[in-house]
């Protein structure tokens, strides 16, 4: 098995931070606001590429964990008006602890079970602020107050100084992630997700395993909720609904659950694509409620066909191209060549035992 | 007391379209071991069939009919053109499919029908009954409501026991392998099942529609909620499924009634929490039969 130096991982990062900032400068404001936009979507859809690809678990209440961030930096920022930097470890510990809980009682469950008390997460964490509206709003949510630091000068854009922000975060987070998986504790969960018993005889701790990957995954969303705050300057329960949660394990998906290139790939096909669909739609003339459709319906498209045609996502098709020309490098955390990415998430059906015992393999 | 009966009476009729999900839920997982995300939005589309036929029509009856009829066809349809390709391929993928099927029907709902709340017709009156002076909470149609679930799940119950189709399709169910050595299509049993569900599903729709108006979105709670209700009650029953609806229901009636209007923003809350316990002490559902797990 391939692994990719630590060396590399930050040569990448970097040259990813220069390329970023110099978009960010040549391209208009809304760019920005999109580029901003991805580093959110890639912080929170790496750390499901995590939990999914690495520790085999699946999550379909990762919208909540990131409301929680993002509430937790609202309520910091409107009370206490931290600095940004201190706000966003607190929201990531925060969320941290609170993915601990969910973790805790996750690690009992398998497959369906899993996916449905996760989902249900997804569903009422958000009705709480509706609940307290004293606390948190109502729906009409929180503003969040954010402004270029002054030594940027009065002139910086705002979008600008919000794209770094978040891009630093989502960088920083990437090169975490990617160095924890090749780490004792990467190894440990790819070993439960393939294998409990031999796992758990080989010195695992399978529970402790599971509900690190549920803690680590909670993080990096609460991460992403709280750059979501500040880059659209609003915590409201409409951001966190269930289609946020359905989307960024579309966006795991689509990319490519086996890699972290996989997050990004998928990152950007999530924000990107509605926006030029809804482009085109709206030059042809069609009506609004028309147009701002057409990305959802060709999104359920896209979802069905790469499916269909291409399992191991646009991370799996770049491989693949790559390895035509023997250039393929990318660090995978399957054993080569892996016969299908979705494998991990076999465990939204059945334990295998089951599945043997009545014979429907 | 009186108000202890309401909420429980208008709590059954919930219950009763919650199970009807959970029940479509259970169909297909019985037959392919696979959640089927889109069930809501099966539901949804099959609804807007009935809200133009009965706009065109002017006949509740036959708008009814209609959708029931479409969501047999969309059941079936859906399983032969996108989930029969991932039979053998890891489970994640058929399980993204549907997601992505639910995301389609919602946008082509969006692009047809645009995203306003429409109004959705009831067969009989929604005036509250009364049982003498007292009002029971819960109006003739919610009687209705109630009713067409329970007759659907028993046609569906007698159906299974006393048919061959149904002996097929538990035979299916039960060992794929052995029923195919048997001479049993199991394919088609599994094609039989999704149109079922894609049934149950659209009578559900109809169902609950009126108390949610019909939007693109308009099945996710419920959806939510019904899925909720098939894992308390346990994936692999059917019994299970329409208890865990009506334990559902029930409590999230009392919840909404006793709370006040915090307790009616706390739905999703409370339904958690019921979920979490009941799978604390039976982490497989209520329902389903005593399994060895390895770790």
């Amino acid at each position: 098995m391939r692994m990719q130096s630590s060396p590399r991982i930050l040569g990448a990062a970097l040259v990813t931070a220069v390329v970023i900032v110099f978009l960010s400068i040549k391209l208009d404001t809304f760019r920005d606001y999109q580029i901003a936009e991805i580093a959110v979507e890639v912080t929170a859809v790496a750390g499901l590429t995590v939990l999914t690809g690495l520790s085999g678990q699946i999550s379909l209440g990762n919208g909540a964990f990131m409301a929680i961030g993002a509430y937790t930096t609202g309520l910091l920022l409107l009370h206490l008006s931290w600095p940004f930097i201190a706000v966003l470890v607190i929201a990531g510990l925060v969320t941290a602890a609170a993915g601990a809980v969910v973790g805790v009682a996750a690690a009992r469950l398998r497959g369906p079970y899993l996916a449905g008390a996760t989902l249900l997460l997804g569903v009422a964490l958000p009705s709480v602020a509706d609940a307290y509206q004293g606390t948190f709003g109502g729906d009409q949510g929180l503003n969040v107050v954010f402004t270029t630091p002054t030594f940027l000068g009065s002139t910086f854009p705002l979008t600008r100084w919000q794209a770094w922000v978040c891009s630093a975060v989502a960088l920083v987070t990437l090169v975490l992630l990617a160095n924890l998986g090749r780490s004792r504790v990467g190894r440990s969960w790819r070993a439960v997700r393939d294998d409990e018993v031999a796992a758990a005889l080989a010195g695992v701790n399978v529970a402790r395993s599971r509900v690190l990957a549920f803690v680590v995954s909670a993080a990096c969303a609460g991460l992403a909720g709280a750059l979501l705050a500040i880059i659209t300057e609003l915590v409201a329960p409409g951001a966190f609904t269930l289609t946020l949660s359905i989307s960024l394990l579309t966006a795991a998906v689509i990319g490519g659950l086996g890699t972290l290139s996989g997050a990004v790939w998928g990152s950007l096909v999530i924000v990107l694509v509605p926006t030029y669909a809804t482009d085109v739609a709206t030059s042809h003339g069609l009506s609004t409620a028309v147009a701002s459709n057409i990305p959802v319906a060709a999104y359920g498209v896209i979802l069905i066909l790469v499916m269909l045609l291409f399992p191991q996502g646009i991370a799996g098709a770049v491989r693949w191209f790559l390895g035509l020309f023997g250039l393929s490098s990318a660090p995978t955390w399957r054993r080569a060549p892996a016969p299908d990415a979705a494998r991990p998430a076999a465990l939204l059906a059945e334990p295998p035992e089951t599945r043997e015992k009545e014979g429907t393999q | 007391m009186v108000e202890f009966l309401q909420f429980t009476l208008s709590g059954i009729s919930f219950g009763m379209v919650y199970a009807a999900i959970a029940l479509s839920l259970v169909l297909i997982w019985r037959g392919t071991r696979l959640l089927n995300f889109a069930q809501g939005g099966m539901a949804m589309f099959t609804t807007y069939v009935a809200y133009e036929v009965i706009r065109q029509t002017g006949s509740y009856w036959a708008g009814f009919v209609v959708a029931l009829a479409a969501g047999l066809v969309l059941g079936a349809v859906a399983q032969l053109t996108v989930i029969r390709p991932t039979l053998g391929k890891p489970e994640l993928n058929a399980v993204i499919i549907t997601i992505g099927l639910l995301i389609l029907l919602e946008g082509l709902a969006g692009i047809i029908y645009g995203g306003q709340f429409r109004s959705f017709p009831t067969a009989f009156s929604i005036i509250g009954l009364k049982a003498g002076s007292t009002p029971l909470g819960v109006s003739r149609f919610d009687v209705f409501v109630a009713l067409a679930v329970l007759v659907t799940t028993l046609l569906l119950a007698v159906g299974f026991r006393y048919t061959t189709a149904g002996l097929r399709m538990r035979a299916a169910a039960f060992n794929a392998n052995v029923a195919r050595l048997s001479g049993i299509r199991v394919a088609r049993v599994i094609t039989v099942g999704w149109a079922l569900a894609g049934l149950i599903g659209a009578l559900a729709g109809v169902l609950v529609t009126p108390s949610t108006f019909l939007y693109p979105n308009s099945m996710d709670s419920i959806f939510v909620l019904g899925f909720t209700a098939a894992v308390i009650g346990g994936l692999d029953s059917p019994a299970g499924a329409v208890i865990g609806g009506l334990l559902l229901g029930v409590a999230l009636s009392y919840a909404g009634g006793y709370l006040g209007s915090q307790g009616s923003n706390l739905t999703a809350l409370v339904a958690l929490g019921i979920l979490v316990v009941v799978l604390m002490f039976r982490p497989d559902g209520i329902f389903s039969g005593a399994r060895v797990r390895r770790v």
